[in-house]
């Protein structure tokens, strides 16, 4: 696929590619709170399996020196991380009890 | 849940005494007149951390720091000398911010060789030094010596940069430390892989810190994010500290941690499983470059010793964890029902992916528990402040809320008697 965004062997994952695959803390913060449950519960469900075999493709390269598509992937990882508490814990996008406070993240490793 | 051998008194609070066991008053977090004095007598006279050197890493960088609790913002800078200093962030010429970008009540950071007002170009060495007056000519008798930056004390323990606002500090940093703090002795410069949290929540910044530094609340609040929490048998035991320590205005509480490896999987979050990580960290050892326990740490010297949370008073904590990273919490007072909340997590830099996921979710959880506090404790801020309750009651496991309750009177008892004494 000339337009791919995962590694080869992780194509079947690209519907998700293109909504998951996000940079930084607050871009991945702000897509759990615009999604529904139905839409993080499906984008686990296929990722989840495929977690430890993602994490051992990436073990292959540098860190901090990926290749574009590689980076994508750790990306949907974090992803996975991200939306990992709406489906594992809360049932629900929002942390609840928290009512309107905030708590950013203003600095964070790259990648 | 293990239950900790407690000291021969029978508890921890009544082996310090001085502490008492009677209920508290928490008058001095709802009252704007004592928060008026906490920043004279509190903040105006301890030593604050500000930030790590590794924030100014090069001759030249430097950061601002807001401190609304002092109304001042202060520049840290690291000069040609490689001294670090910091200074009142004011122009000396008509008392404009000196440093800032866009906005100037947002903090900012960089690289330079000096510093110019954007008001009337004034500039001042990295020193202090004024350096440049724009048409000096025009100036009456001015002499630049006389016109540097105003200078504040500034020294490193640790890596960790600490300032003090008063015109002469009663005690050197070392000697305002005390031992327990100064025997620590950790390798914080080799993890440099850092995420920076920060909030901005409506609650006294003591009821906000007490959260922190009490364990009691955790299989109650986040007992539902914590499925070994949420056992009946965690719930009905309760949380039990391995140690507790109180030296002068300072305190430390240890834990066994939570070792998330030795747990059964229906202890366990799916995800952490999968990324070997979780609150209590990262699950495999990190290589932090010195061999066996470091110095300082687990000061009540227990087996099954899994992190040190040290309180520094006033409002810097460091939580060191057995498997080899840390984080610290700071609370800024910006009013007397609302502070600025800053969590740093600091680890040694992956290696590889791997690694990095286990860092990425240990740090992913701790704003899942921290926005659960946030919550609350805007929630208790609202109890206390309708003054239905006056005194309240602390148990065992909130011996250091009881301390910091008692140290923060003492030392505004202090500064009133001195004042009274001028």
């Amino acid at each position: 696929m000339a337009d791919a965004l995962l590694p080869p062997q992780f194509s079947d994952l690209e519907p998700y590619a293109k909504m998951w695959c996000l940079a930084t803390e607050a871009e991945r913060y702000a897509k759990r709170l615009a999604s529904t449950m139905n839409e993080m519960q499906a984008f686990y469900d296929a990722l989840f399996p495929r977690a430890e075999e993602a994490i051992a493709y990436l073990e292959k390269f540098p860190l901090y020196d990926l290749p574009d598509d590689a980076r994508r992937l750790l990306e949907l990882l974090y992803s996975l991380i991200m939306v990992s508490f709406p489906v594992e814990i809360w049932r629900q996008p929002y942390i609840p009890d928290t009512g309107t406070s905030s708590f950013e993240l203003k600095d964070e490793p790259v990648p | 849940m293990k239950r900790y051998p407690k000291p021969p008194e029978g508890s921890w609070t009544e082996h310090y005494p001085e502490l008492g066991t009677g209920p508290v008053s928490y008058e001095s977090s709802i009252s704007p007149e004592f928060y008026e004095l906490e920043r004279e007598a509190i903040f105006k006279r301890a030593w604050l951390n500000v930030g790590r050197v590794e924030q100014v890493r090069r001759k030249g960088s430097y950061f601002t720091k807001e401190l609304a609790v002092a109304r001042t913002s202060l520049i840290v800078v690291r000069g040609m000398d490689d001294r670090i200093r910091a200074f009142h962030n004011t122009c000396r010429h008509r008392g404009n911010k000196l440093v800032w970008s866009d906005d100037p009540r947002v903090e900012t950071s960089g690289t330079c060789r000096y510093f110019s007002c954007k008001y009337h170009g004034w500039k001042y060495d990295l020193d202090g030094r004024c350096s440049h007056v724009h048409q000096e000519g025009e100036f009456f008798g001015i002499d630049k010596a006389n016109y540097g930056l105003v200078s504040v004390h500034c020294e490193v323990w640790q890596g960790f940069i600490f300032v003090n606002l008063a015109e002469k500090p009663s005690q050197t940093l070392t000697e305002f430390l005390g031992p327990m703090l100064t025997a620590i002795d950790y390798p914080f410069q080799n993890m440099t892989e850092r995420f920076y949290y920060r909030g901005d929540i409506r609650s006294n910044w003591k009821v906000f810190l007490d959260a922190f530094q009490e364990f009691y609340h955790a299989p109650i609040l986040h007992g539902r994010q914590n499925p070994m929490m949420s056992k009946p048998e965690y719930q009905q035991a309760g949380f039990s500290a391995l140690h507790f320590q109180i030296d002068g205005p300072h305190r430390v509480g240890s834990t066994s941690g939570g070792a998330g490896w030795l747990l059964p999987p229906d202890c366990i979050n799916p995800i952490e499983g999968v990324m070997r990580s979780g609150l209590f960290g990262p699950w495999d050892t990190a290589d932090i470059g010195t061999e066996g326990l470091s110095p300082g740490l687990n000061p009540g010297k227990k087996k099954g010793w899994g992190l040190d949370s040290f309180q520094i008073f006033p409002n810097f904590a460091f939580i060191i964890w057995e498997k080899g990273w840390y984080l610290t919490y700071h609370y800024w007072p910006t009013a007397h029902n609302r502070l600025v909340f800053e969590a740093n997590l600091y680890f040694v830099p992956a290696r590889n992916a791997r690694e990095r996921l286990a860092h990425e979710l240990a740090a992913t959880t701790i704003k899942e528990y921290a926005l659960q506090d946030c919550g609350t404790l805007e929630a208790t801020q609202m109890g206390l402040e309708s003054r239905a309750i006056s005194s309240f009651p602390l148990g065992d496991q909130e011996i250091l809320c009881r301390h910091l309750n008692k140290v923060v009177t003492d030392w505004v008892d202090d500064y009133q008697r001195s004042r009274a004494e001028v």
